[in-house]
């Protein structure tokens, strides 16, 4: 089993298809929801506070804006367990929509920087393309170690 | 008092920490902040017919939304526009935005960056003004004084007093804010000898300015008003230009405003005030290295070529330092105080006057209106003849009497 970083990380489908071919999804789902359920935190609506911008400057300097730290203090940790990664580019908004496109560019970059598997995939736009693109996600999983369900 | 509605158009402040300081912001002056919801196809024919084609997917969620705002699909009182400091797509999608629903609604709207350092305290003053003007137009729309008032401004380094009876300022009292209540009433007190009458003659107080609540709670005030709206008010009625629009420009002691006005109500607006060498403050500095009284430094400047000194006050500390470098090279007096007036007057003019569409009359107000070299300066860089109307260093205590007038019962 492999945990794979997704992109975006807010697709659902895409984490569970990672799940479904026996991998562990590494999405925004999860680490919001420990965000939100920290107890002790009044931050609404993602309990982010002034502070996580801070911890994100581990993959951010400070002069980048407050929104790319804190979005990296969320994902950054993400990237730093990632042992394989999908990428899909060009998503539809209804697939997984991540906020920033600053971020998304750092992401993208880093997860490449770490030498994991990736699979860069474009977003399907007919139904032919749509199976495709299922079974280029499939192959990619079962062959990493572990994979396939 | 009624709820008011601000619309949040944003990018990032969720993940920077800052959404409960903007909610708290808006609490504070009896407003709620909402998230305009638009359906999915709304949000790709909106930035797609907006024409600007930006990456960030929340961006392009902030254009969908000004759209079906604009557009009357969504009620609103008023809007907030808020980006992470230092993102150029977003300070693009900003500035465009505010221009879009100034210019295509009737709903005052206010822009800021944040960075995870933003409390809801600084926040406040934009925050009461955009409820004021989507609250109280009627009081805003007021063009002449009536009966016995009396406005305070109390400022960071001043506070000022103003008695006006009949369209008509009979007395002034200037101080520099030491005590806040003590300078307050102390002021008072020299403005009502000027006019010649006692307080219990008074029929309304209106109070602004940082100290406006002590101050105003103190003096069972009718008004109390940030200086965003009062400074508005009180510009175009004491350059008489209550219609059509405008540009006033305050560069006070603490922080900067630069509002861009219609018919006396503001419509947009930027408030500075990262960094003091863009402020009334370092010309004081200036004034005290020269040796020379505040009221001498503007007319000393007029005579000097600001060109021949390097100084970029960006911060007061460098600022100070550029000051003696000059003066210890051998630059004249008269040259470092028009270097001083030109430094402060092109940082207002590059931070803040960028994101206000600058429309005659340009009117300066507040007590650095009345150094001449800094007029000089920031009519220069923006090409246009500045006017400052008479009583400009008593804008926030005329615009407080003005309004105030509104609370006289009967009136």
């Amino acid at each position: 089993m492999v945990k794979v970083f997704i992109y975006p990380t807010t697709s659902l489908i895409l984490s569970d298809l990672v799940a479904r071919f026996g991998h562990t999804p590494l999405s925004a789902a999860l680490q919001i929801r420990e965000h939100i359920q920290t107890p002790g935190l009044e931050s609404p609506p993602l309990q982010i506070t002034p502070e996580d911008p801070k911890k994100g400057l581990k993959w951010a300097a400070v002069e980048v804006p407050s929104g790319v730290r804190g979005r990296m203090s969320l994902y950054g940790p993400m990237l730093e367990q990632a042992e394989a990664a999908i990428i899909i580019h060009d998503a539809d908004f209804s697939f997984g929509c991540m906020g920033c496109a600053r971020t998304n560019e750092l992401i993208q970059f880093l997860l490449r920087k770490r030498g994991i598997p990736v699979l860069d995939l474009r977003y399907p736009r007919t139904e032919e393309e749509g199976i495709e693109f299922v079974a280029a996600i499939k192959k990619f999983l079962n062959e990493l170690a572990g994979g396939g369900a | 008092m009624n709820l008011v509605r601000i619309a949040q158009l944003s990018c990032g402040p969720e993940y920077s920490g800052v959404q409960r300081e903007i909610n708290e912001a808006a609490r504070s002056v009896d407003a709620e902040i909402f998230f305009p919801d638009i359906r999915l196809a709304d949000i790709r024919e909106g930035f797609d017919l907006f024409g600007l084609d930006v990456r960030s997917p929340d961006l392009k969620l902030a254009i969908a939304r000004a759209r079906a705002l604009v557009e009357g699909k969504i009620e609103a009182d008023a809007v907030f526009i808020a980006t992470c400091f230092r993102c150029a797509e977003a300070a693009i999608v900003r500035n465009e935005l505010r221009r879009y629903i100034h210019e295509n609604s009737h709903l005052p709207v206010v822009s800021y960056s944040f960075t995870e350092r933003t409390t809801a305290g600084t926040l406040l003053t934009r925050m009461e003004a955009l409820t004021t003007i989507a609250r109280r137009r009627a009081l805003l729309a007021r063009e002449v004084q009536e009966g016995l008032t009396l406005g305070v401004d109390s400022g960071s380094s001043t506070t000022k007093a103003v008695i006006m009876r009949d369209n008509q300022i009979i007395g002034t009292g200037w101080l520099p804010t030491i005590a806040v209540l003590k300078s307050a009433e102390d002021a008072v007190d020299i403005a009502l000898k000027e006019a010649g009458v006692r307080r219990e003659e008074i029929q309304a107080i209106g109070t602004t300015g940082y100290g406006r609540f002590l101050v105003g709670e103190k003096m069972h005030a009718d008004l109390i008003q940030e200086e965003l709206t009062i400074n508005s008010k009180g510009a175009v009625y004491l350059a008489d230009r209550q219609h059509g629009p405008s540009t006033v420009i305050d560069i006070g002691g603490m922080d900067n405003k630069a509002i861009s006005v219609q018919d006396g109500i503001p419509g947009t607006f930027t408030m500075g005030g990262i960094c003091a060498g863009a402020s009334g403050r370092f010309l004081e500095m200036t004034a005290k290295r020269l040796g020379v009284d505040i009221t001498e430094l503007g007319p000393l400047a007029l005579r000097g070529m600001g060109r021949e000194v390097p100084m970029n006050s960006y911060c007061i500390v460098f600022g100070t330092q550029s000051l003696v470098n000059a003066l210890a090279a051998g630059s004249s007096p008269e040259d470092v105080a028009a270097a001083a007036c030109h430094s402060v007057a092109e940082q207002v003019f590059e931070q803040q006057l960028q994101e206000v569409d600058i429309k005659e009359p340009v009117i300066m107000v507040g007590g650095t209106s009345l150094i001449q070299g800094l007029v000089k300066a920031m009519g220069d860089l923006l090409q246009v003849e500045v006017v400052v109307p008479h009583h400009s260093q008593y804008i926030g205590a005329v615009g407080s009497a003005l309004l105030a007038s509104g609370f006289i019962k009967g009136s």
